[in-house]
This record gives C-alpha cells, structure tokens and sequence, in this order.
C-alpha cells in the first residue's frame, strides 16, 4: 500500500485574511474592534493636536541644558563632551571586538544620541550641541569599525573600561581650585548628567556587592553567612527615601567633623547598598537553581571553591537571573529621581525648579512628558540590551 | 586466561594477583562506614583494587555501591574507617582531596556536562584551571580526546545540541583529559535511551584494554562478563561476595547474589 504525500492545507494570507480571522471574525468582534479603533483614534488625533498647536514646547527647549547637566558651569561643558565621548567611543569599540550584546548597548547608546540630536535640532538650543550628539554617535560607529578590524587590544578596552569611571568623575568634579581642570562643585552637578551619574554608579557597583552577598548567605561560615543575611533583611525592611535621609543627615553625625562626605556620593552609596541587597536574592535564587550535580562535576574535576563558583556556578546562576536583575536595574534607573528629597537637582529635581521658573507657568505637561520620554527610552534601551543578552547567553534554550 | 580469571574467593584473588605480578595497590579501603543521618549506608566495605585492574560493582538500588565510589573522591566523607588512594589517605586535609580528585577521574549517571561551555571547552576546563597548562595544549589535548571518544566534530557544540550517548562521551573525554591514573564510573550508561549505551560501553571497552584502572557501577552484565577482571556484590551496604566474573556468573555462592542475578539476567 503506498501512503499519498499531501499539501499542506492551504493557509489563507495576505492583510485582509489576517483582518478577517483576528479583528471581524464575528459580530461581537467586529464591533469590539470598531469600538477600540475609534477610541484610538480620537485619542490619537487630541495628543497629537494639543502636541503640535497648544503644548509651549519652547519652556522644555529653552531649558535644555539646564535638564541636560543642571547648574554645572557653561565654560566648563565640555568636560561633561569629553566624558561621553570616552563613553561613547569605548562602547563603539567593545560592541567592534565583543560583538553580540555589546553591540546592542553600542546601538542603543547612539540611537537615544541621534533621537535627543533630532529633538533638539528643531529647538533654539543652538547647533553646536546638535553636532555634539552628532559626533558623539558618529564616534560610536568609528569605535566600532576600529574594534571591528582589530586595531584595538582586548586587555586594553577592558583596563580602559574599569579606569573610565574614576576618570570620568575625576573630568567632571576637578582637581583644583583653578587651573585647566577648576573642581565644579557637585552641588551643581543636575539634570539628565546627574540621573545617569547616579544610575550608571548604582548598577555597576551594586552588582559584585550583590553577588557577593548572595554567596555570603550561602557560606559554610557561619559568621559570613550571619552578616550577609543581616545585612540582606535589614536593608530590604527599610524604605530607600529612609536610606537617603540617613546618608545625607544622619551619616556626617557619625563621621568626624573633617571628613566631609560629597553629598552626591552620599546618594550613590546610598542607592548602591540599598540596590545591592534585592539583587543579592536574585542571584540567590539563581545559585539555588544550580544541580548540584554541576558542583560535584567540577569538583570531581579538581576545582577548588573559588574556582567551582567562578567558572561553573556564578555563569550559569547570573545567566539565568538575567530578567529579574534588569528589570532591578531599571527601577533603580526610576528610584534616581528620589534623590530630589535630599536636594539634589537629578533630572525630575531640576524639572521642577524649571517649573518654577514664572515664565514656565501652566507648562507642566510639557515638562514632565518630556521627563516620562527620556526615562522611557533609557528604560526600553536596557531592557532590549537585556532581551538581546539573553538571546545571545542562549537563557532557556541551554 | 589470567591468574584474575580463575575461580577462587575473594582474598585469594588479592593474594594471587599480589603473587603474580606484585602491582601497587592503588586503592585500599578498609573497614569503610558511612551514615546518612540515622541510616547506616556503608557497614564495613573492605576493597583492594590494585592499578590497571577493572573492577565492576552491581547490587540492587539502594545497596550503597554509588555511595561507595563517591567516598573514593570525597564527593561522600565516609565516617569510619581508612581510604587510601595511590598511598595518600582521604582526610579532611584539603590538600590531600585536590591532589587525589586530579588523580582520578569520575562520569556520571547523569553527565553533569556544564551547559554553558562548548565540549571542547567542557573538556579543556580543568587542564587549564588545575594543571595550569596553556589554553593551546589543552585544546590539542582536548580534541585528541574527542577523536578518541569518536565525536571529534562536535567540538564546538553546546551540550544541549548532543544526543545523550555523545553528552556522555564528552563526559568521559573531560575526565580523561586530567590524566587521572583511576577512572570512576557510577551508572553511566542508565540515563541513555537504548540504542546510545553501546557506543559510551564501546569507549569504556577501549579504555579497559588500554590498561586504566576502573572501577564501574553498572548493570551492564554483558560489558562485565567481557571486561571486568572482577566483580564485586553489593547488598545493603556490605560486599556481600565478589570474584572473576566466569565464577560471578556460573557459580555464584551466596544466595543474595542468585537472587539479584536471576532477577536481572532472567
């Protein structure tokens, strides 16, 4: 007996089958569907009517730099050039010779360039910063095909990674009174510089904190284990507005009258310790998901603890906590503008001191929905750079 | 037929063994006892295996024989008794675990290949981590191994992507590659679907006629007959008989071992 091979059973295609069989397949939907499509609509043509005619766009632009780097000083602006231009020309370069999520970082990082150049290309900001940003994602993509071809050492780009940041601090708060490099207060420092200032040293530190605690609460020290989960519990029950007060009041009572912590190093401690303690349990859910089987191979292998925990244990337990540290990351990138209550000027602070500015009246709107812009982008850039990582790590497939 | 083959219990084949050819004794555990909580899973296991010998170890689940391997590379602390291993002794001396873990190798019943590196560098791990040999060596090394374990063109694949039967000798290539002088296998082929087990028996043949020393828990009785120089009984956590296995399997003494056998050979 032979078997006959049939077709497949034709699919209907095109755009007005998919319509047909998911938006008018009945008359309940049908009507749903026209119901919904109105609603977008007429929402739609208001936003983008009160958008175009009504908004005063002109108090958001006219205060560009002031949302952009707050009070730091106008002569001075060109150290905050200089240190995204570090920035950008080493994620170019690392997105060239790393390749893969990197990339996507690299890719990110010039797109929000272009999209502020865009924004503020039809405003009165003047072109000098316009070609700033230009240049800026331009260096991007040269650091790429530098990367690309080989011309930039591996060692080199990550030494130079760890020394960007004490650099880039080093470039924007000074080391003098007054020569080429006069220190700016960072009283002054604000806005968009602040908010990613706070943000980029919370996430970068918090994450070894983090992961060190999470094998301290999994130590067979009994000591260790004790302090780590102390530490955890403690700093899990207190509101982080609480943690900011006590670093910005509380902590120079501590301190002898000499040492005089920065403020705004005050609220990066402060984020960085509370953040540390959430994702030290998300790594610890991660640890747990270990086999133990997976120990006892590298065990087995000879791998001392260290090395069991570095090479086995730690790649596959962060890989698959992934989702829950970004998604940790972004509210910390959100928590930032709680820094506003201990006086500093981060992007949301300096919004509502350009608000209150006379000739801002009534342009609330305005303000905070070009705030919830930047802060969506920014956000939707690391969750796509973490969707991408996932991808590229091979997270569930592996 | 060597001197192991013959018929004859158990301290004469140590003796005889010891007689023919005077081999170093490579493993010597004695009086070895091992609790887990209340309940007593190793009652006293006395094993000499001397170096290049084959030593297969069956029993019913639960007789303490995977338990029992494990104690041989600390993976399990035994509680009593001495374990001695290529004249070092297991003690909670850390030093003495690393340098007795490098010497042997261990595959497991459930791979426990890591999922987040390629074969190759599942294989390459522990030369370049605990010997310290140059990424280039290693990996020579490596795929030298693989030839062997005939999956050279899967080097570069991820776990994930192997079939059970090649996840496994990827396993065997990994414990291979520290150059252990003894190889420890604990049921390594009953996770595999049927049609696998023959090419992972088929690389452990090779690796008995190569001259390792082994020692396996399997219930394999066809790859025991043909291999092993001898088998050793397990029953609720004592070695209950052992010997060569023509004597194991034509003239078993102790009815717990007709009755285990009868069971699994139907």
């Amino acid at each position: 007996m032979t078997v006959e091979t049939l077709p497949p059973p034709r699919l209907s295609v095109g755009p007005v089958a998919w319509l047909r069989a998911n938006l008018f397949a009945s008359l309940p939907s049908s009507l749903s569907t026209g119901l919904l499509l109105g609603l977008i609509i007429v929402l739609g043509i208001n936003v983008t009517s009160w958008a175009t005619t009504e908004a005063r766009w002109e108090v958001v632009t006219g205060n560009a730099r002031l949302l952009l780097i707050g009070q730091y000083p106008a002569d001075q602006a060109w150290r905050v050039w200089l240190s995204l231009a570090i920035l950008s020309a080493l994620t170019g370069m690392s997105a060239g010779v790393f390749g893969r999520t990197t990339r996507t970082l690299a890719i990110s990082l010039s797109a929000c360039q272009l999209l502020l150049a865009a924004l503020l290309a039809v405003s009165p900001v003047g072109p000098l910063i316009v070609a700033g940003l230009l240049a800026n994602a331009a260096g991007v993509w040269v650091g790429f095909v530098l990367g690309r071809r080989g011309l930039v050492p591996r060692r080199a780009l990550v030494v130079a990674w760890v020394l960007s940041m004490p650099a880039s601090f080093l470039l924007l708060s000074g080391v003098a009174a007054s020569g080429p490099l006069p220190s700016v207060s960072s009283n002054l420092w604000g806005g968009l510089l602040l908010t990613i200032l706070i943000a980029a040293v919370g996430i970068v530190l918090s994450f070894p904190l983090g992961v060190l605690l999470a094998l301290g609460r999994r130590s067979s020290l009994p000591a260790v284990r004790l302090l780590s989960t102390g530490y955890i519990e403690l700093v899990r029950g207190v509101p982080l507005v609480t943690i900011l007060f006590m670093a910005d009041i509380m902590l120079p009572l501590f301190l002898p009258g000499e040492v005089r912590l920065d403020r705004v190093a005050r609220a990066m401690g402060a984020i960085t310790l509370f953040s540390a303690a959430y994702l030290a349990e998300n790594v610890r859910g991660g640890l747990q998901a270990i086999p133990s089987g997976q120990i006892e191979a590298a065990q087995a292998l000879g791998l001392n603890g260290v090395q069991t925990n570095l090479h086995i244990v730690l790649p596959q337990a962060l890989r698959a906590v992934i989702p829950a540290n970004v998604g940790l990351f972004i509210s910390l990138l959100k928590d930032t503008t709680l820094v506003t209550i201990i006086g500093l000027f981060e992007l949301l602070g300096i919004a509502r001191a350009v608000l209150a500015q006379p000739e801002s009246l009534g342009a609330t709107m305005e303000i905070f929905v070009f705030i919830a812009v930047v802060f969506f982008v920014l956000c939707y850039a690391m969750s796509q750079a973490s969707y991408r990582l996932e991808r590229a790590l091979g997270v569930g497939t592996r | 037929m060597n001197v192991r083959g013959e018929p004859v219990n158990n301290e004469a084949v140590v003796a005889d063994v010891a007689a023919a050819a005077s081999p170093r004794d490579i493993i010597v555990a004695r009086d070895v006892h091992k609790w887990f909580g209340e309940l007593h899973v190793l009652r006293g296991i006395d094993l000499t295996v001397t170096a290049g010998e084959v030593v297969v170890i069956f029993g019913a689940s639960g007789s303490g024989k995977s338990t029992f391997i494990r104690t041989i590379n600390r993976l399990e602390e035994h509680q009593r008794g001495d374990i001695i291993v290529d004249g070092i002794e297991l003690t909670n001396d850390i030093r003495n675990i690393a340098a007795i873990r490098s010497e042997i190798g261990m595959v497991f019943q459930s791979f426990n290949l890591f999922p987040h590196l390629t074969a190759l560098q599942n294989v390459t791990l522990g030369p370049v981590r605990v010997r310290k040999w140059s990424r280039e060596r290693a990996e020579e090394r490596a795929m030298e191994l693989l030839r062997r374990v005939g999956i050279p063109e899967q080097a570069h694949k991820h776990p994930a992507q192997l079939s059970g039967g090649q996840q496994q000798r990827v396993a065997i290539a990994r414990a291979l590659a520290m150059q252990p002088k003894i190889m420890l296998f604990d049921e390594p082929t009953s996770a595999l679907d049927p049609e696998m087990i023959n090419e992972v028996l088929d690389v452990m043949r090779g690796l008995a006629q190569s001259g390792m020393t082994m020692l396996c828990v399997t219930h394999e009785m066809g790859f025991a007959r043909a291999v092993a120089d001898r088998m050793v009984f397990f029953d609720e956590g004592l070695i209950v008989e052992q010997g060569p296995p023509k004597q194991i399997f034509g003239d078993p003494q102790q009815d717990r071992t007709k009755q285990f056998l009868s069971q699994i050979l139907h």
